[in-house]
């Protein structure tokens, strides 16, 4: 019996697994420079000395496109593998797919990245509205256009008093962030991404007026000098966590959930926690870093309420503290809990958010649309009257500057996005992040891979993101007549739907196109 | 990050076709990149010619082969003058000189002044091949 476990794990070949892509190789084209060898962590290319020529083989390629890429020549293109299994409508060849997988290793099936069903993109179904003759559209080439944002508890009346003759602000208004666009960077930790991108990230947000969040994994201290757009995160592992860390960020972010895993912890192999990792985390060098799936000091709002005001007062008041919630069914009435404990803005995080890894079943399946969940936790908000008493954060799955307008009219304050700031950064969405082998040196430890990514490139990469989705973000607002993203916010009126049941409309608190 | 796009781009410059396929094809045998990256573990360099102020490959040429190019300040080597004797691969400091594959003429780099800018560095997909003519010339990461 042992000998046979000795056996089947020697045994190199999966035989039931089949590979998920098929390498290409022109051979008229392919000069033999050896590029995509060297550039590929998975070990696809190899130069075969006796036959002079390359050699692939698709088994472990991943999709990635590092090779095909770099290839000086074109020479290259990865195609997804093709199959011809008999069609079956409930047990496609993915489903097949897993199944062997599983039967063959008995583990549980990772997936790196957001949800990537084919579910509907309500973004998608949302329109928005444009100025025709009975009230103008703005050029904002030509007149002022506002994207100034600020995240935090608003009060709930002003009162103005009278000094020396100037009118001046009597209210104690609560520690804001100021955004110069309604975009920030959603928690990526140091240890999932490398310390470049975590470099790059921090560095466009700083130069671009907004935020990056250093997620659960601590702040680095060559990344302190960019504190003043940072947000800390304080997550159920509270990694890196003490004075100085909560010190050294604009605002606070208590990690309740995540999109991509709602109700799961994290798992940062061993492997990737090199001396750097480990002293920003403060754990030994080689150990898991073990998020646990609840926070165990939290099991009430109340309990949430105690760890926002010790934050709260470890850091003076002087800066927002807030919450991040996955979307789950229930969302609306858990934001309305986080708003009450005295949280000062509210991540709402749908299932289309990514991670490093996840359960491919709990990626996949658990967890609701942000669409949704905006529009209800908006709404609750709203009639409750506590909306004013936190912004909130939309994030999960933003693809583009439309989908950000679209947010902020459904009653977002802002949005994170993560997954369109690694691609800005080269990611193509291969979904292996939990392998460590990242041939674009984003999700990655390995310093071989690491350097592929040049922060300099990085920053200038994101910074135009920011730029492009801003003037997009301006133009549309023009087109509706609106000056300041202020005026956009929660104002559904702008946004009709289309392939949506009336249900569904209900929810979203829209009108049906035509409406 | 050691992907060698460098050496790739520098033979095509400095190939007759100037067609990367017909130049890895045709003339790989007689023409080799000018720039070579050398690595140590995850450290990479990619390695050309200094230009340095005082170039001891000049000073060592018998021929007066290896000069500098008076508009530039490029230290080239004249091919019809090189006689092949590799003084210069001998006293460069950097190594950065190599004998040629063919004809005994010793091979650096040129800074593709025919071109107008090198193609290294318009190549570096990770720009960490730098251009610069004020301080230390070239840098890498």
């Amino acid at each position: 019996m042992a000998n046979n476990d000795k056996n089947q794990q020697r045994q190199k070949k999966k035989w039931l697994i089949d590979p998920d892509f098929r390498v290409d190789r022109d051979p008229d084209r392919c000069i033999d420079c050896r590029v995509c060898e060297r550039q590929c962590a998975n070990d696809v290319h190899e130069y075969d000395e006796d036959g002079e020529c390359m050699r692939s083989d698709g088994s472990s390629c991943v999709g990635c496109q590092r090779c095909a890429t770099l290839c000086p020549t074109e020479a290259i293109s990865i195609k997804e593998a093709e199959r011809d299994y008999r069609p079956h409508g409930n047990w496609t060849q993915s489903v097949l797919q897993n199944v062997h997988k599983q039967a063959e290793t008995g583990g549980v099936l990772l997936s790196g990245m957001g949800n990537d069903e084919e579910h509907p993109v309500y973004w998608d179904r949302l329109l928005l509205n444009a100025s025709q003759v009975t009230n103008p559209s703005i050029d904002p080439l030509r007149e002022p256009m506002e994207l100034t944002t600020y995240l935090g508890r608003k009060p709930d009346r002003i009162e103005v008093e009278e000094v020396d003759g100037e009118p001046r602000l009597k209210t104690e208004v609560a520690p804001q962030l100021k955004l110069d666009t309604p975009v920030m960077f959603s928690a990526m930790s140091y240890g999932s991404i490398s310390y470049n991108a975590s470099l790059g990230l921090a560095r466009a947000a700083q130069e671009k007026g907004t935020f990056a969040n250093c997620g659960e994994g601590g702040l680095h201290e060559d990344f302190r000098e960019y504190g003043d757009n940072v947000i800390v995160q304080v997550a159920s592992g509270r990694f890196g966590v003490d004075k100085e860390y909560l010190d050294a960020g604009a605002a606070v972010e208590i990690k309740i959930g995540q999109g991509a895993k709602p109700g799961i912890g994290g798992h940062l192999p061993g492997e990737k926690v090199d001396e750097a990792i480990s002293q920003t985390r403060m754990i030994p060098e080689g150990t898991d870093a073990l998020s646990p799936a609840p926070h165990h000091d939290i099991y009430s709002i109340e309990d949430l309420r105690q760890l926002i005001y010790a934050l709260k007062e470890t850091t003076r008041y002087e800066k927002p503290v807030g919450v991040k919630i996955s979307a789950v069914h229930n969302v609306a009435p858990i934001a309305s809990g986080c708003v009450r404990a005295g949280a000062d803005f509210v991540a709402i995080d749908g299932y289309r958010g990514g991670t490093g890894a996840a359960p491919t079943m709990i990626r996949n399946n658990v967890g609701i649309p942000i669409e949704f969940a905006l529009a209800s936790v908006d709404s609750r908000l709203r009639e409750e009257g506590v909306r004013n008493q936190a912004s909130v954060v939309a994030a999960g799955g933003f693809r583009c500057s439309a989908d950000v307008v679209k947010a902020i009219a459904l009653g977002a304050d802002a949005v994170y996005i993560g997954t369109a700031a690694l691609v800005a950064m080269g990611c193509h969405l291969c979904q292996k992040c939990y392998t460590g082998k990242c041939n674009w040196g984003i999700a990655t430890q390995d310093p071989y891979l690491t350097r592929r990514l040049n922060p300099e490139i990085a920053t200038r990469r994101l910074k135009n993101l920011l730029r492009g989705w801003s003037l997009e973000i301006k133009e549309m607002l023009g087109g509706m007549g609106v000056n300041a993203v202020e005026s956009l916010r929660g104002n559904r009126e702008h946004l009709r739907g289309i392939n949506l049941s009336s249900r569904e409309l209900d929810i979203l608190g829209i009108k049906a196109a035509g409406e | 990050m050691a992907c060698k796009l460098c050496e790739v781009h520098c033979l095509v410059a400095h190939s007759r076709s100037n067609h990367i396929i017909k130049a890895f094809r045709e003339e790989k045998d007689s023409i080799m990149p000018r720039v070579q990256v050398e690595e140590s573990g995850y450290v990479s360099f990619a390695l050309q010619c200094r230009h340095c102020d005082d170039a001891p490959c000049v000073e060592a040429c018998m021929t007066g082969a290896m000069h500098r190019d008076e508009e530039t300040g490029a230290v080239v080597c004249d091919e019809d003058q090189c006689v092949g004797c590799w003084m210069c691969i001998m006293v460069c400091p950097a190594g950065a000189v190599r004998p040629g594959k063919q004809d005994s003429i010793a091979s650096k780099c040129d800074l593709c002044l025919e071109e107008g800018f090198p193609a290294c560095v318009e190549n570096c997909p990770n720009e960490a091949i730098i251009y610069r003519e004020d301080d230390e010339e070239e840098n890498d990461e």
